[in-house]
C-alpha cells in the first residue's frame, strides 16, 4: 500500500516535465542561496565557530541532505492547519489508512529533491577536501549521520503538525521549531551563545543533526556542552523525539472533533 | 494568535542570525566592513521588523486572481488596478508594523541592545526611506505577479524571485559584506533599495546626509518599477483571456 500510495503520486508529478524541472532548478537555486551566506561571511574572515569554509560545507551539505529528505517524507504535515480549517482532514480521517501515512504522501513534493542532491553533492566533495579520512567507524557515521538527520527532521515536522490541534492558527509558531532547526543545523554550533546552544542541542536537538557529526567525522574537538562524541547522539535523540512526537500526534487526534460539514 | 505566532518565530530567527553575525565580527576581530557588534544587532533586528510589513517572501494574490479569472473584476471597477492594490499593501504594512515590526525592536533591545542613531534626522529620513521601500517592494511583487498573464501559474518564478531578493536585498548579510563582482550585481538591481537602505538610513549607520543619494536611488528605483509595472500590466490586459463568465 505504501508503494501504490507514494508510486502514484511520484508518476502524476512526473507526467509534467517543464513544470518539475523549473521547480527543481528553483529548489537548488534556494539552496545555492542559502550557502551563499555563509560563502560570503567566509571570505571576510577565515573561520567562522571554528571552522574553515570547507569544514562549513560539510556541515551545510550533511543539514540540508537530511533536511531535505525529512521534507519530502514529512515536510507536508506543517500543511495541517488548512487540512483542519478546510475541513479536509475528515475525509482522511474515515479512509482505512493511517492518517500520517496519507498526510506524507498527499503531496510529496518531488520538486524537494533538488535540495536532497545539492546536499548530497556538497556533503561528499566538502568532505573529500575537508581531509574525511575514511576508517570504517567513520564511514558508518558518514552513512548514518544523514538518516538519523531526516528521522529527526521528520520527528521535528510531525510535532510541529501535531501541535496545529491546539494551534490552528498558529503555524508559524511551529516553523520556528522546524525551519528554526533547519538553520541552526546547516550553521557551525559554536557560534551560538551558551543558552542557545543548550536548547538547541538538549531541547530541540539540531546541533546533533549536522555540526556534532561532523566535528565526529574530522575529529575535531567540540566546543563546550557538544564534545565530539555527540556526533553519534543523532540516532538515540531522533528515537526520543519520534516518541514525544508520536504521542502529541496522538493525543491531536483524539483531540480534533471536526467542525462538522 | 498568527500575529504572535509569527512574532515568536521572527525572534527566533533573529536570534539565530544575530549568533552568526556575532561570530563572524569576532573572528574578525571586533569590527567588520563598518560593522560593529551593536550596528549588527542593529542591522538583524531591524531587518526582522522589517521582513513582516515588505512581504519579503511575496505575495500571491494578484497572480491567484488573474489564474483564477478574478481579474476580470478587478478591471472593471472604476479605480486604477496597481492603486486598488498599492492602497491594501499599504494599510497592510501599517498593521505588521506595528503588530510584527515592533515587537522584535523590543526584545533585541532588551536582550542584545540596539545602536541608535545620533541626529534625528535620522528617523526623519529613515521614515521616509521606509516608505519608498515598501513600495519599491511592492511594485518588484506586483511584476512577479503580473506575469501570471503569461504563465498562468507563478509558483516557482515566486520561489525563486524571493530567493535572489533575501540575498542581493542585504536581508541575509549586509550588501558591504559581499565580494566586489556581488556587490556590483546587488547595486545594479533594486534589490537594496528595499531592505539594506530603509536599515541604513533608519539604524544612522549612514548619517542623513550621506544616505540622501540612497533615497534619491530609492525614488529612482520606484519611477522605473512603476512605468515598468504599468506597462506589463497594460500588455497583459491587452492579451488576457478570461474563460467563463
Amino acid at each position: 500500500m505504501v508503494a501504490t500510495l507514494y508510486g502514484s503520486r511520484i508518476r502524476s508529478q512526473a507526467t509534467f516535465r517543464t513544470s518539475f524541472v523549473t521547480d527543481v532548478a528553483g529548489q537548488v537555486l534556494i539552496v545555492a542561496t542559502e550557502f551563499l551566506e555563509l560563502w560570503v561571511i567566509l571570505s571576510q574572515v577565515g573561520t567562522l565557530g571554528g571552522m574553515t569554509l570547507a569544514q562549513v560545507a560539510v556541515v551545510y551539505g550533511l543539514g540540508a541532505l537530511a533536511f531535505g529528505i525529512g521534507d519530502l517524507l514529512f515536510g507536508e504535515i506543517d500543511n495541517l492547519s488548512s487540512y483542519i480549517r478546510s475541513g479536509k482532514l475528515e475525509t482522511l480521517m474515515i479512509r482505512p489508512v493511517p492518517l500520517l501515512l496519507q498526510i506524507s504522501s498527499l503531496d510529496l513534493s518531488l520538486r524537494r529533491i533538488g535540495r536532497i542532491v545539492v546536499g548530497l553533492a556538497m556533503y561528499g566533495t566538502a568532505l573529500a577536501i575537508a581531509g574525511f579520512s575514511p576508517t570504517p567507524s567513520a564511514l558508518a557515521l558518514a552513512v548514518l549521520a544523514p538518516l538519523a538527520g531526516a528521522l529527526l527532521f521528520g520527528a521535528l515536522f510531525t510535532m510541529a503538525g501535531a501541535l496545529q490541534f491546539w494551534l490552528v492558527d498558529g503555524r508559524e509558531f511551529a516553523n520556528a521549531f522546524t525551519y528554526g532547526s533547519n538553520y541552526v543545523a546547516t550553521t557551525p554550533g559554536a557560534v551560538f551563545a551558551l543558552p542557545m546552544r543548550a536548547f538547541f542541542t538538549f531541547v530541540v536537538p539540531a546541533t546533533l543533526i549536522a555540526y556534532a557529526p561532523t566535528l565526529a567525522l574530522l575529529e575535531m574537538p567540540g566546543p563546550a556542552l557538544v564534545p565530539s562524541w555527540a556526533g553519534w547522539m543523532g540516532l538515540p535523540a531522533a528515537v526520543l523525539v519520534w516518541i514525544v512526537a508520536g504521542l502529541l500526534w496522538r493525543a491531536g487526534v483524539r483531540r480534533y472533533t471536526g467542525a462538522g460539514g | 494568535m498568527a500575529t504572535a505566532a509569527g512574532v515568536f518565530t521572527n525572534t527566533v530567527f533573529g536570534f539565530i542570525r544575530a549568533s552568526i553575525m556575532f561570530a563572524a565580527i569576532a573572528s574578525a576581530g571586533g569590527e567588520l566592513n563598518g560593522y560593529t557588534i551593536a550596528q549588527a544587532a542593529t542591522y538583524v533586528w531591524l531587518g526582522q521588523a522589517l521582513l513582516a510589513p515588505i512581504e519579503a517572501f511575496g505575495t500571491r494574490e494578484v497572480s491567484q486572481r488573474v489564474h483564477q479569472g478574478d481579474v476580470a473584476i478587478d478591471l472593471l471597477r472604476p479605480t486604477s488596478f496597481l492603486g486598488l492594490h498599492y492602497a491594501q499593501k499599504l494599510g497592510r504594512s501599517g498593521f505588521l508594523l506595528l503588530g510584527r515590526g515592533i515587537p522584535p525592536l523590543v526584545v533585541g533591545a532588551l536582550v542584545t541592545g540596539l545602536a541608535l542613531p545620533e541626529s534625528p534626522l535620522s528617523y526623519l529620513l529613515g521614515a521616509f526611506s521606509l516608505l519608498l521601500a515598501i513600495t519599491v517592494a511592492f511594485l518588484a511583487d506586483m511584476m512577479v505577479n503580473l506575469a501570471a498573464f503569461w504563465l498562468l501559474e507563478t509558483r516557482g518564478l515566486t520561489i525563486v524571485y524571493n530567493a535572489v531578493m533575501n540575498l542581493l536585498s542585504g536581508f541575509l548579510i549586509p550588501i558591504l559584506w559581499f565580494p566586489d563582482w556581488l556587490l556590483t550585481i546587488a547595486r545594479a538591481t533594486p534589490f537594496p533599495s528595499m531592505i539594506q537602505t530603509p536599515i541604513d538610513t533608519l539604524s544612522g549607520r549612514v548619517p542623513p546626509l550621506e544616505a540622501l543619494p540612497l533615497v534619491a536611488t530609492q525614488a529612482g528605483w520606484l519611477i522605473v518599477l512603476a512605468l515598468m509595472a504599468h506597462l506589463m500590466l497594460r500588455a497583459g490586459v491587452r492579451s488576457v483571456e478570461v474563460q467563463g463568465g
